[in-house]
């Protein structure tokens, strides 16, 4: 296996003016290393957003990284450093071990997976093992910015509080700005640094 | 050898074999009496007009009356592609995308054959380049439709895996690989298979017709296999430049699949 990528000089994420779909002039900056919470009712928009910073979608408006702009990266560039991880994963190999690159049994581990399931198949996996699995997998590609859409939703509470606590760490270690979407308060007051709401078609700030 | 002439009561005959069919399905109420006869008189309404198209065209052998049957069955070619797909690229990209591919692959291959392989005086000649473009159009049309067809419905189907892939950082080419090599494969098996049985299983239908114009079999066996190379290669060619047109049409320049550019299937 190749050895862990250095970490690349922490970042922040910068969005001034961004539309896409109902949502318009959503401005936001992501510190390095600080979780921002994001809610707001079903269907407003927020996973839309997550795809428009990712350039998954058409959006107008100005994202950035540090200095660079979304479109001077190529789009897997950018999408390589900017990972969202989406509600619902997908696995298109048969065993879990071919979608991972890198080593990853520490984190196997901290997430309160068996060291041996990168070779099962993956028709066994339960939904809370996708999901860990697929935080782990785009963890593994060591990205400079993390978005997440409701990266607990499956998760018993004790797992979901190990998860919280590896990707707070994980967020400081390697100084990514984390864009985490969430609907419970409790979770949002023991993750969050930052906490912004979608209300009507802007953004508002909580904390 | 002298070939027996067919009269008309002759092929009435056969054609009444089809009307008992027809009338036995319908008997039965399978539900394909109907259409059955309707193909059957389309058959021999479309292929008597054009065996007087082709008398006229053998009798001139004129370039430009050549090139025009050559575009007319091009344009066929390239409707029915667009009509055997169920989700189509919009604005017209499903035919365009269908069309060129053939006229780059099917036109190079037989006028390739035609000049270097065969070498008919002029290269032209009606006699030789209307049935070896035929041939070749209708086997590439088959190949590009089936190619372009399993393309953007399984990309439509798989698009969470590839959009999921995407966001992992994948260029598109990797994202969409496995689409890409199903659908090349289900263009190209066609081919590969009638190769495969060739002579053992089936007789192929232009060796036949020419044994049955009194050809020596040898003869007819080499352009047999003249034929089924340069189907094989028109095929090919055009279902690769088709399956990489169209999935190239399926992303935008930032690399985001744009299924917004398939249309929705009808019915």
């Amino acid at each position: 296996m190749p050895a862990l990528p250095a970490p690349k000089a922490a970042t922040s994420l910068s969005l001034a003016a961004v539309a896409v779909g109902d949502l318009e002039d959503i401005s936001l900056t992501l510190a390095p290393g600080e979780i921002t919470c994001l809610s707001g009712p079903s269907g407003s928009g927020k996973s839309r957003l997550l795809r428009a910073i990712a350039d998954l979608e058409p959006h107008e408006g100005d994202i950035r990284l540090g200095d660079q702009s979304q479109e001077s990266l190529t789009g897997h560039d950018w999408r390589r450093a900017v990972m969202l991880v989406p509600a619902e994963s997908q696995w298109w190999a048969e065993d879990v071990g071919a979608h991972f690159d890198l080593d990853c049994q520490a984190g196997l581990e901290a997430l309160g997976l068996s060291s041996d399931t990168l070779g099962w198949q993956v028709a066994r996996l339960s939904s809370g093992e996708k999901q860990r699995l697929a935080l782990l997998r785009a963890l593994s590609c060591r990205p400079r910015v993390l978005l997440l859409d409701e990266p607990t939703a499956n998760l018993d509470h004790a797992t979901t509080l190990r998860c919280e606590a590896w990707l707070g760490a994980q967020a400081r270690q390697y100084g990514m700005p984390v864009l985490w979407v969430a609907h419970d308060p409790e979770q949002i007051k023991r993750v969050a640094q930052h906490h912004v709401r979608i209300a009507g078609r802007r953004l508002e700030t909580s904390i | 050898m002298n070939v027996i002439a067919l009269e008309g009561w002759q092929l009435g005959l056969a054609a009444l074999m089809v009307v008992a069919l027809a009338a036995c399905t319908t008997m039965a109420r399978l539900g394909i009496g109907r259409p059955l006869l309707i193909a059957a008189i389309r058959t021999a309404v479309q292929l008597t007009l054009v065996g007087l198209v082709l008398e006229a065209l053998f009798a001139s052998a004129r370039f430009q009356w050549v090139a025009l049957m050559a575009v007319a069955m091009l344009l066929i070619a390239g409707r029915e592609v667009m009509t055997r797909q169920r989700r189509r690229l919009r604005g017209g990209w499903s035919f365009g995308i269908g069309t060129m591919t053939m006229f780059l692959s099917s036109f190079s291959v037989t006028i390739l054959t035609l000049t270097v392989i065969v070498g008919p005086q002029p290269w032209y000649t009606p006699q030789y380049a209307i049935p070896l473009l035929g041939m070749l159009l209708g086997n590439t049309m088959t190949g590009v439709s089936l190619a372009m067809d399993r393309l953007t419905t399984n990309v439509w189907q798989q698009r969470s895996v590839i959009e999921n892939r995407l966001m992992l950082g994948q260029p598109w080419q990797e994202a969409i690989g496995d689409v890409r090599r199903e659908a090349m494969r289900s263009g190209m098996i066609p081919t590969i298979n009638s190769m495969a049985a060739a002579g053992v299983v089936s007789l192929p239908g232009m060796m036949t017709g020419q044994i049955l114009a009194g050809s020596a079999p040898a003869l007819a066996v080499k352009y047999q296999i003249l034929v089924m190379f340069i189907i094989t290669a028109g095929t090919g060619f055009g279902t690769l430049a088709a399956v990489a047109a169209t999935s190239r049409r399926l992303f935008d320049q930032r690399e985001r699949l744009r299924l917004d550019r398939l249309s929705t299937p009808k019915g």
